[in-house]
């Protein structure tokens, strides 16, 4: 440093003076260049986890993400690494896009004992497995409001059935499936009389009953029925997993209530140092089925159907279910405790370990399966709740991950010995290993998550390359759209020792759990349109020359075509007042992607959207005379606008006769 | 048997060919249609090469007025008929002709080949040429006269938003080779011939 020397009297101090500057602006240096707080780190390795998340235009993600949509009662497509969404497949709630609970073949899909109801809390989508892997066949979830387990076809992404669960209040511990798809299982997580009376609430105690039910999967259709109901004491049940490998044959719940509390249940449910993982031996029930165990009660549940064919749900009624009693046969199930308010209740790949992730308590507890089976033949009991043994805690415990984090809720496992877990309060997700129980590492997320996923993370073969958090608090993440805000998933790169978070994404309603498969289990059974000569509709119209109206009564059956880019017919008259005109379309199209939609002006219903070789209906009941147009809904083609019709509307009781062209053509004549 | 026979009942089993296989084959690649539309024409049908490319081709082609791909072409009636019959004609002059006979059957394919190539032309031209004269969408070229969407008789061709792509298949390509063959045939007789003349 140049300085020019100032008059000499002063220059020992001058120079004491510069070094006392020189060394507070070196010590001054580090605060700039370190990182910034609150900031991410930038340059070479963001750049790189970028590309990590980078699917380019016209290339495909390598993973698809079903993610439940919670109260929104949907299931949401997304794809793994972009974080895309794809679709929005209606499951519990009316959807108007697709017409789904809106059109008249839809509509019973959502049938109830209760009645027609318009929407549900859909929590926890799994995918279909062959001996513990995934085969991507079917995906199922349930309802937690009003009981139900659906079930989506994976080549349609469509709902295709939907089974109300008797004698069950909320439906929490569902749907999984079992190693070979045998069953699908559901669970109730409030605990009512059964059957219902008139009782204080405050008489819950020993008086509530909950319900875990069985339904068998037909390995061809994958209808659902429900094989059986275990009648299981009034604890909640909470979530389940099955067994497999060494653990094939049994399911295990997780249960909170165990104080069986009724009022205040977060103090009062929270009281008790461990509740139980109740460990159910459905071989077991099966025998016992055999054996005439099962006792017949009356039931009222609903069962839809939808067939592929007929474009069309048929809603059939259930009027019994099989029981099995926990209180009156031996083996079926046990209580193994578990601290405290357990959450998740997850098997690892092999089938030994069942963690139990006690949401109240700092530790995720590892029970063996061995040690159970050893403990079980030994008698080790602790006593028995409701004539269900308790197992000894010490007998059946293979471990704890301590001091992991704060409030574990879920795990899943990457098939290279390690298990993720979620910790809500603490906010993060922590890697440990199984065997050794001991912490490899721990990612904060943002913020505070719920359930995570890796692909295949619930089965015997996990794809461990991606995780993905799904977090309940979003807060600053995003651009802010009001008080109410999307939900985030994040990303992470899970290939390594360490986790790496690469991306953040918003959800549609809230994701509750998640099941990711490899994209080329599904893609090469995607369909890409309906044969027309498969279609069974009752009212379809196969070519423009079968279009026709029919009045029977005042009813009026119109049997339309679409094709780029007219209706057929596209005038018709000799409606009247007080009609209840049905429009049945079909959509002649036998081409990738050209759906066509209609509406009509004044409908009390949504639009309909029609895909190639497919028939729909909606109703539309005229309240007045005049000249009615409807028109396609869905950009279909270059001429698209021109896409329209009319209907003329007479007055009730006129003479004008029924007339429909296409053209100034009577149908029949082309 | 003669080398020149046995080649010449080569010849004759070749020209078989479009029994077995495509003749002729149009592929239509547009923006929209990442999977190609098209057609493989045999010797007695069109079919499209997705199951319903030609209803699909026919509903792209009427906004300009085309008519739609004919499921029955008279000239596809009597094509089996007339290979069939050359094809038991070049067998016969396989066994018990001499190479002048190969070379008449050669000519006679040539002239057949020349007479169908201009006919699948025609064909194409009316096609392409006889529109609607209510058609949705009329395109006219740069001199005004109004744009035709006649496909290449041979070749690659982009028209509008579509680049067509027009080539021989392996039945097409094979009878080609099987009349090449009967020449050959006759090079090969003559030759042995002149030689044994010698």
């Amino acid at each position: 440093m140049q300085k020019i020397s100032p008059p000499s009297q002063g220059k020992a101090a001058w120079r004491k003076a510069s070094r006392l500057l020189l060394g507070a602006a070196l010590l001054t240096l580090p605060l700039g260049c370190g990182p910034k707080i609150g900031t991410e780190s930038k340059g070479a390795l963001a750049g790189n986890q970028a590309e990590r998340v980078y699917v380019p235009p016209g290339k495909y993600d390598e993973f698809y993400a079903f993610l439940s949509g919670g109260f929104s009662g949907q299931l949401a497509v997304y794809g793994l690494p972009s974080g895309r969404l794809f679709k929005v497949i209606p499951v519990f709630s009316q959807d108007p896009e697709k017409a789904y609970g809106y059109n008249e073949e839809t509509r019973p899909m959502l049938q109830t004992s209760y009645g027609f109801i318009p929407w549900g809390d859909a929590h926890h989508p799994d995918i279909s497995q062959t001996k513990g892997e995934l085969d991507g066949r079917w995906c199922f979830i349930n309802e937690n409001n009003t009981p139900r387990v659906a079930r989506v076809n994976l080549s349609t992404f469509e709902t295709d059935e939907i089974i109300e669960i008797p004698n069950a209040a909320g439906n929490h511990s569902s749907a999984f499936v079992t190693e070979n798809t045998e069953y699908v299982v559901a669970g109730t997580r409030f605990s009512v009389p059964i059957p219902q009376k008139d009782i204080p609430i405050a008489e819950y105690k020993g008086k509530f009953k909950g319900s875990l039910s069985f339904l068998s999967v037909n390995p061809k259709s994958g209808e659902m029925d429900i094989a059986f109901q275990i009648r299981m004491p009034g604890f909640d049940y909470d979530l389940a997993h099955p067994g497999r490998g060494v653990s094939n044959g049994w399911f295990f719940f997780t249960t909170y209530n165990t104080e069986e509390a009724n009022s205040l249940l977060e103090v009062n449910a929270s009281q008790k140092d461990k509740d139980f993982i109740a460990a159910v031996n459905w071989k077991k029930a099966e025998e016992y089925l055999k054996a005439g165990k099962g006792k017949k009660e009356r039931a009222h549940y609903a069962h839809n159907v939808y067939d592929e064919n007929k474009h069309s749900a048929k809603t059939t009624w259930k009027e019994e279910v099989t029981v099995l009693d926990s209180s009156e046969l031996p083996g079926l199930v046990y209580f193994i405790p578990t601290p405290k308010s357990p959450h998740g209740c997850d098997v690892t790949p092999d089938g030994e370990y069942i963690i139990g992730s006690g949401k109240l308590a700092a530790t995720i507890t590892a029970h063996s399966f061995s040690k159970m089976q050893k403990a079980i033949a030994e008698k080790q009991f602790d006593g028995e709740a409701y004539g269900i043994p308790i197992l000894k805690y010490e007998a059946v415990n293979a471990g704890s991950v301590n001091k992991a984090g704060l409030g574990p809720l879920h795990t899943e496992f990457d098939g290279k010995g390690n298990g993720y877990t979620t910790f809500f309060i603490s906010s993060e997700v922590v890697k440990w290993k199984i065997g050794t129980w001991e912490v490899l590492d721990r990612q904060p997320v943002f913020y505070s998550v719920g359930h995570l996923m890796i692909p295949g993370g619930n089965s015997a073969k996990p794809f461990g390359k991606y995780l993905v958090a799904m977090n309940k608090i979003t807060k600053d993440r995003y651009l802010p759209t009001g008080p109410e805000v999307t939900q985030s998933a994040q990303l992470f790169d899970i290939s390594g020792e360490k986790m790496e978070l690469l991306l953040d994404f918003p959800t549609i309603g809230e994701p509750h759990y998640a099941a990711g498969i490899p994209a080329d289990l599904i893609t090469k059974n995607s369909r890409k349109i309906y044969k027309l000569e498969e279609n069974t509709h009752p009212y379809a119209a196969k070519t423009e020359s079968a279009a026709r109206v029919v009045r029977k009564g005042n009813e009026v059956h119109i049997s339309m075509t679409m094709i780029r880019s007219h209706f057929a017919p596209d005038n018709i008259e000799g409606i009247q007042v007080g009609d209840k005109v049905f429009f049945h379309v079909t959509n002649l199209e036998q081409d990738y992607d050209v759906p066509h939609g209609i509406s009509m002006i004044g409908a009390n219903t949504s639009e309909l959207l029609v895909m190639p070789g497919q028939t729909e209906t909606f109703i539309w009941e005229p309240k007045d005379v005049g000249v009615w147009p409807f028109y396609c809904t869905d950009f279909c083609s270059a001429l698209h606008q021109e896409m329209q019709g009319y209907v003329r509307v007479s007055p009730r009781g006129s003479n004008v006769p029924m007339k429909f062209t296409l053209d100034g053509e009577i149908l029949t004549a082309r | 048997m003669k080398k020149a026979n046995l080649v010449m009942i080569v010849a004759a089993l070749l020209i078989l060919a479009p029994f077995f296989f495509p003749l002729w084959r149009i592929v239509l690649e547009a923006p929209q249609y990442p999977i190609p539309l098209g057609m493989d024409i045999h010797i007695n049908k069109i079919v499209g090469i997705g199951e319903h490319d030609v209803q699909n081709i026919n509903l792209m082609n009427h906004y300009v007025g085309m008519k739609n791909i004919p499921s029955h072409l008279a000239e596809l009636d009597i094509f089996p008929a007339v290979i069939g019959t050359m094809a038991v004609l070049g067998l016969l002059i396989g066994f018990k002709g001499n190479y002048r006979w190969f070379f008449a059957w050669f000519l006679m394919m040539a002239v057949l080949g020349v007479l169908g190539l201009y006919d699948f032309y025609l064909w194409e031209y009316d096609y392409g040429h006889t529109l609607s004269p209510k058609a949705i969408i009329k395109f006219t070229n740069d001199d005004g006269t109004p744009m035709a969407y006649q496909p290449p008789l041979f070749g690659t061709e982009k028209i509008l938003n579509f680049t067509i792509y027009s080539y021989p298949q392996l039945g097409g390509g094979l009878m080609i080779l099987g009349v090449l063959t009967s020449l050959g045939a006759a090079v090969v007789g003559r030759v042995q011939t002149t030689r044994a003349a010698k």
